[in-house]
């Protein structure tokens, strides 16, 4: 954080707690970028381990939230402060539940590989789009780590990519579907899939809308690009 | 000179305004071209480090500055239109109609009873039984009444210190004040009795104006409806309590709210 304040066991006490959010964010990019990679090469050595370090994500939710509660008991932040202590309070929500659809990817490509029928759907679409997510799920860590509001408003402007990607996805499930019902069963898991990484895109988006909040105090949730840009920007 | 960021909606009434105000303490300027407005029946705060004339504003409100030669205020205080800063201004029906309860509670060394009959004789001549009801209504207001309708012969001086703060708000709202000036009024209270005192002037605001300094940054942030922050005389920023205290307009109010001043 910026300047010091007259307590340092106060900085210390912030400090950490946002250390302890990047840290969380990495297990959780790393989570997603496995589960994708499992995905894409089918390997179920991958998404077991996808799915057993789940339980990591969610503990760290725990300690992380309980920090935040013992800094507002202790400490009563106010103004900048207090916008930290409540966005990483959000932000490890997001985060968590990023680390969810981690795991709902593992579980469904352990699915797809047992599902015996081979499908020939083309999946490039999920997997760039998982690309993408793993890639803004990094940049909207790294505009928190340094509360960058330009980066961040980039993050939520680059999440429309991955909602196009799903969409575009979804339209060729259907045909796949409509011509060889033998697909449905596959093609239900794949749904599931690319649901998850727009998911994960939308998570990273809103820890980015986080970052605005910190150091603007301004909500730019549900408000329109071309404003959020400008206030970012401001 | 710093122009202070002044978001006061205009909507509200105001019971008093403060045009240009400068004051000195002999040669020195203890408020610098002080401006703002305070609203009827809501709670202003005036916060800042020691020193930074926050006190010393409250003191002129009512002209309580009056009682200590070389002492002198400039500009304009407007209290509904007319400005006690005049000379002509009788100064014992000003502090009737803007009250002001200090930091130490300052029972008189007499009944509970007199305590706040005391105030009321010098302006109305009431009978027994008015002014039976007046104590009581009082009393009631400052929510002390449960604690001492028994006792009301015993000395102020044997309540403990938060009913003596009471005792001190009841007697100045006996008088029936239209503004009252609080001046740290629970730095010397325990938390029990602060938070009475808190409660209190939750209650108080529904029929009073009210201008409280503190020391307690989370007590003005808990009572007020505004708040402003003064630093070396001047005020620096003054806006609704909200505000002030999740999203400060100027760097200095943020520094001094967060802790990172000094």
């Amino acid at each position: 954080m910026l300047d010091k304040h007259l307590s340092s066991q106060f900085d210390a006490d912030l400090n950490s707690v946002s250390g302890k959010l990047l840290e969380m964010g990495g297990l959780v990019e790393s989570q997603v970028s496995m589960a994708m990679k499992a995905f894409a090469q089918l390997d179920a050595d991958l998404a077991n381990q996808v799915i057993s370090r789940e339980r990591e994500v969610n503990d760290f939710e725990i300690m992380i939230d309980s920090a935040c509660t013992e800094l507002i008991a202790r400490r009563q932040p106010t103004a900048r402060d207090l916008r930290l202590v409540m966005a990483i309070s959000k932000a490890i929500t997001n985060l968590e539940r990023a680390g969810d659809e981690a795991d709902r990817i593992a579980r469904r490509t352990k699915h797809i590989m047992e599902d015996s029928a081979s499908h020939g759907i083309n999946t490039a679409e999920i997997r760039l789009a998982g690309q993408m997510a793993v890639s803004l799920l990094r940049r909207s860590l790294d505009c928190f780590a340094r509360l960058d509001t330009k980066v961040a408003a980039e993050v939520v402007s680059e999440d429309k990519q991955i909602d196009e990607e799903f969409r575009a996805f979804v339209r060729k499930l259907t045909s796949y579907m409509a011509e060889d019902p033998r697909t449905i069963s596959v093609g239900l898991d794949m749904l599931s899939i690319a649901k998850a990484v727009e998911r994960i895109g939308d998570h990273a988006k809103n820890i980015a809308e986080f970052v605005i909040y910190i150091v603007k105090g301004t909500d730019v949730r549900h408000i329109p690009h071309d404003e959020l840009t400008k206030e970012a920007n401001s | 000179m710093i122009e202070a960021i002044n978001t006061n909606p205009v909507e509200l009434k105001y019971a008093l305004e403060v045009k240009n105000l400068n004051f000195f303490y002999g040669s020195f300027q203890g408020l610098k071209n002080i401006n703002l407005n305070i609203a009827e029946k809501h709670v202003t705060a005036f916060i800042g480090p020691s020193g930074c004339g926050k006190s010393t504003l409250l003191r002129t409100l009512n002209r309580m500055y009056d009682l200590y030669p070389g002492q002198r205020a400039e500009g304009e205080i407007n209290f509904y239109g007319k400005n006690i800063l005049d000379p002509k201004q009788d100064l014992n029906l000003l502090r009737s109609r803007i009250g002001m309860i200090f930091q130490k509670p300052t029972p008189f060394p007499m009944s509970i009873y007199d305590n706040i009959a005391f105030g009321v004789k010098l302006y109305e001549s009431l009978s027994r039984a008015e002014m039976d009801e007046r104590v009581e209504w009082s009393l009631t207001k400052a929510a002390l009444w449960g604690e001492v309708k028994d006792k009301l012969t015993q000395s102020g001086l044997s309540l403990s210190g938060g009913q003596q703060q009471r005792l001190c708000i009841a007697r100045g709202v006996a008088v029936k004040p239209s503004i009252l000036l609080l001046d740290e009024p629970t730095s010397a209270l325990d938390p029990i009795s602060t938070a009475k005192v808190e409660e209190l002037v939750h209650e108080l605001k529904k029929d009073y104006t009210i201008a409280i300094v503190t020391h307690n940054m989370q007590q003005a942030a808990r009572v007020s409806d505004f708040t402003a922050y003064m630093y070396l005389g001047e005020m620096m920023e003054f806006g609704k309590t909200d505000e002030l205290f999740i999203k400060p307009k100027r760097k200095e109010t943020e520094d001094y709210i967060t802790g990172r001043f000094g």
